[in-house]
């Protein structure tokens, strides 16, 4: 492996890592301050014991989500340190909020987590939606980042030197809304998806039915907003694709040869060397539509691209698709619950019901980890889209792909530790924290 | 705004070093327990500092943050020539962070408490070692961007006497600040952590001698550097002499007194180590220096940062004053309002 791959791949391994994390434990202070609540108002204590639980979820998240960022805040300049060098100050600033927002995050989980008993009940509660703000807040202060490097602003290049720096322009830089809408929301269905999923599959074992049940409502219902939410944020986030980085979108859609009409391509397999995509549904004119608003006005197909400056095309094209593909579902599996719940009560008891959430709880993240390859595959050959490419950036220092070994070996590691410690908590929540409920009778 | 942005990266620094450095003294401490003692001193522990946990690391990242925005060149150089220990540093990092959280939140309390826990003790030693070094390795003019063969770039850079007897001697101030912290948690420890604090402050000063021993073998002119300005000879002269009222003072004095007059050595450590070389942060092989002030990132860059760093404090500061005051003196609530501890 050489210097430049390995380099790549272990970038690529440490945010599509962090990203699971970070995502959980963004989202996860919402759905616990909710339960909080529910248990503050009604006294019911399902509410706080489901809270508790979260809480102790929050926690591993929150622990495996800081260091790996602590990680990728020191990774971009010991893997990138010709891109840190010329982008620090340019897109440092919404870094250095990220931080505060980071800290106060931190802090206020201090009081959430050691504060039951100790302060104000309503005080107590405060300080968990604080967790959940300050992380949705440095969720997107991380994204405005990484939209810089797509739609950098906020500088010039003259004669290979930055200059005219402006921090607050580069942070809000073209793409930086629509990309931390897009995240943002990918975040909450992800979450609620994967959270609903596992307690949908104890509610099916019959365990602490009352328990999980309540747990179930509150995640499905964050989940099932936002995926129902998403196909919106999908198309701001396109048209600005579309008007910042035709390339990416062209490598999207495996969209070759510029023409009127442009179709929407639908899965198929690219064809890169006699630029056609085989086995594919084309819709005609509709991506023409999507873009212009118009069917006729032609796309930008990779014909105008240089080929040295052109993604790679198979690999954007699936992630897309695959990113879609799943979304979709996931906005399907949300009507339907919503059907469920205004008119078909039964089916929460349905087997069949309960079967399909469980088998929705990966679909989510699987959905992020695409989007976020469409991303940043989708920018390459750059690493600041038409200013610096990856290649020029990366650490003149050998051997990182032993570095790249030891980071897999690391991330592998936890990832099933806490996949551990997660069978754990649910294992144990009979013993800890639904010990009122009488203990089913099936074995 | 140059300075406010230097002086934030030195608190910063100042901070993860007295706050970050307690925490890792934790476990350099459960290291050096007894076996019978272990998990009474992890309790008292997790009470201490459970709750300021994840923020005592947030001045890391602050710390880090300041240096690539504001000082890119020197951000860069530092990761690329000090690449090998910075690595070491973060899985550290990531095991200690890690393996601290699953052992207080794992659901079942089996055998995998060991294996958390040797995890933890390992990497408290490790991460402040490597610290170490690499604060060593800034000043002790190895790093060679000139460098032609892998092994100076990127080995002796760093791997030299001084750089690891700086490593060790951090982590003997981990330790010691550890103690120092523990005494007063519980009142029937006392004696116990009273003496840790004593062992660990008695290893600092080895290590620190042995510092200036390394330095003399590898031509850095460190005597000089303490020595040679009055805010040196007054910094090492304040600490000698709070140190002495420490020992005076430890058995008997309240737990504050000993915390200010702990955590007031470690900043007279860091001015003296500080001082000589501002604003120049990396020694360079070919004696040229990277300087705060000549390798500052671009005007308006430094500005907003120092803004952003000062309506950031404004917010951090008082939020962490409160939570380290709420745990550390404010009475738990007796009443009963709902559930239990775990």
């Amino acid at each position: 492996m050489d210097n430049f791959m390995a380099a790549r791949s272990q970038m690529a391994l440490s945010l599509g890592f962090h990203i699971i994390f970070s995502c959980i434990g963004m989202v996860m202070p919402f759905f616990m301050a909710v339960s909080h609540f529910l248990w503050l108002r009604t006294g019911n204590p399902v509410y706080r014991n489901v809270t508790k639980a979260w809480s102790k979820g929050v926690a591993i998240f929150f622990a495996t989500g800081a260091v790996s960022g602590t990680v990728l805040s020191f990774e971009l300049g010991l893997l990138w340190p010709t891109f840190m060098k010329h982008a620090g100050p340019i897109f440092g600033m919404p870094f250095s909020l990220e931080g505060t927002a980071f800290f106060i995050e931190a802090i206020a989980l201090g009081f959430f987590l050691y504060g039951w008993n100790r302060f104000n009940r309503w005080f107590h509660w405060f300080t968990g939606i604080v967790v959940g703000i300050s992380g949705l807040l440095s969720g997107i202060l991380v994204v405005a980042a990484n939209a810089w490097m797509n739609t950098p602003a906020g500088f010039d290049v003259v004669n290979g030197k930055y200059i005219n720096i402006d921090p607050i322009k580069a942070m809000f830089n073209p793409a930086w809304f629509s990309q931390a809408l897009h995240m943002s929301i990918a975040a909450f269905a992800a979450t609620g998806f994967a959270v609903a999923g596992v307690h949908a599959l104890m509610i099916m074992r019959k365990q602490n039915v009352g328990f999980h049940a309540k747990a179930f409502k509150i995640a499905a219902i964050f989940g099932v907003t936002a995926s129902i939410l998403q196909p919106l944020s999908g198309d701001i986030s396109a048209k600005m694709v579309a008007k910042t980085q035709p390339a990416k979108l062209a490598a999207m859609e495996a969209h070759f040869i510029t023409r009127p009409n442009t179709p929407l391509i639908i899965g198929g397999v690219p064809d890169v060397k006699n630029k056609k995509v085989d086995y594919a549904i084309e819709l005609p004119g509709l991506l023409s539509f999507m873009v212009h608003d118009d069917f006729k006005t032609p796309v930008t197909g990779l014909d105008k691209i240089p080929e040295k400056n052109q993604p790679p095309v198979a690999v954007t094209h699936y992630a897309f698709q695959l990113m879609v593909g799943l979304g979709m579902l996931m906005m399907a599996l949300g009507v339907l619950y919503l059907v469920a719940l205004l008119k078909k009560r039964s089916w929460f008891d349905k087997r069949w019901f309960l079967k399909l959430f469980i088998a929705a709880t990966p679909i989510g993240f699987i959905a992020v980890e695409a989007g976020w390859t469409v991303t940043e595959v989708g920018r390459q050959p750059w690493i600041i889209q038409g200013v610096m490419r990856t290649a020029d950036a990366v650490t003149p220092m050998p051997g990182v792909a032993y570095s790249f070994y030891l980071f897999t070996a690391v991330y592998f590691t936890l990832s099933i530790v806490v996949i551990f410690l997660l069978y754990r908590q649910i294992k144990m929540v009979p013993v800890i924290y639904d010990k009122d409920t009488p203990k089913p009778v099936s074995a | 705004m140059i300075y406010v942005v230097i002086v934030f990266l030195w608190v910063a620094l100042l901070l993860y070093l007295v706050m970050g450095g307690a925490d890792f003294g934790a476990g350099i401490i459960e290291m050096f327990t007894s076996n019978k003692n272990k998990s009474r001193t992890r309790k008292i522990m997790y009470n201490a500092i459970g709750p300021i946990w994840e923020a005592n690391h947030m001045w890391l990242i602050i710390a880090i943050v300041i240096l690539f925005v504001g000082f890119p060149v020197i951000y860069a150089t530092m990761s690329t020539y000090l690449h090998i220990p910075l690595v070491i540093m973060l899985m550290g990092i990531i095991a200690r962070g890690t393996a601290l959280t699953f052992r207080n939140y794992d659901a079942v309390h089996d055998n995998m408490q060991k294996v958390y826990n040797k995890i933890f003790v390992y990497s408290s030693f490790i991460t402040p070692l490597f610290l170490g070094i690499i604060a060593g390795s800034t000043v002790s003019g190895r790093v060679d961007p000139l460098a032609t063969n892998f092994m100076d770039a990127y080995i002796y850079s760093w791997l030299n006497w001084f750089s690891v007897a700086i490593g060790f001697f951090t982590v003997a101030l981990c330790g010691f600040l550890a103690a120092i912290y523990l005494i007063g948690e519980t009142e029937d420890e006392r004696k116990r952590f009273i003496r840790k604090a004593k062992l660990m402050n008695i290893a600092a000063v080895v290590a620190g001698s042995v510092v200036f021993v390394a330095s003399v073998k590898e031509g850095i002119p460190l005597v000089q550097w303490v020595f040679g300005s009055i805010i040196g000879v007054v910094a090492v002269s304040a600490a000698t002499i709070s140190l002495i009222a420490l020992w005076y003072l430890i058995a008997n004095g309240k737990r504050f007194i000993i915390r200010v007059l702990a955590g007031f050595q470690v900043t007279m450590i860091l001015i003296t180590t500080t001082y000589k070389h501002y604003p120049n942060i990396i020694i360079l092989k070919n004696g040229g220096h990277l300087s705060l002030i000549q390798h500052q990132g671009a005007e308006k860059a430094i500005q907003m940062l120092g803004a952003a760093l000062l309506i950031g404090s404004v917010f951090i500061l008082p939020a962490l004053f409160y939570l380290v005051w709420s745990f550390q003196y404010k009475p738990e609530k007796t009443e009963h309002e709902g559930g239990d501890e775990q």
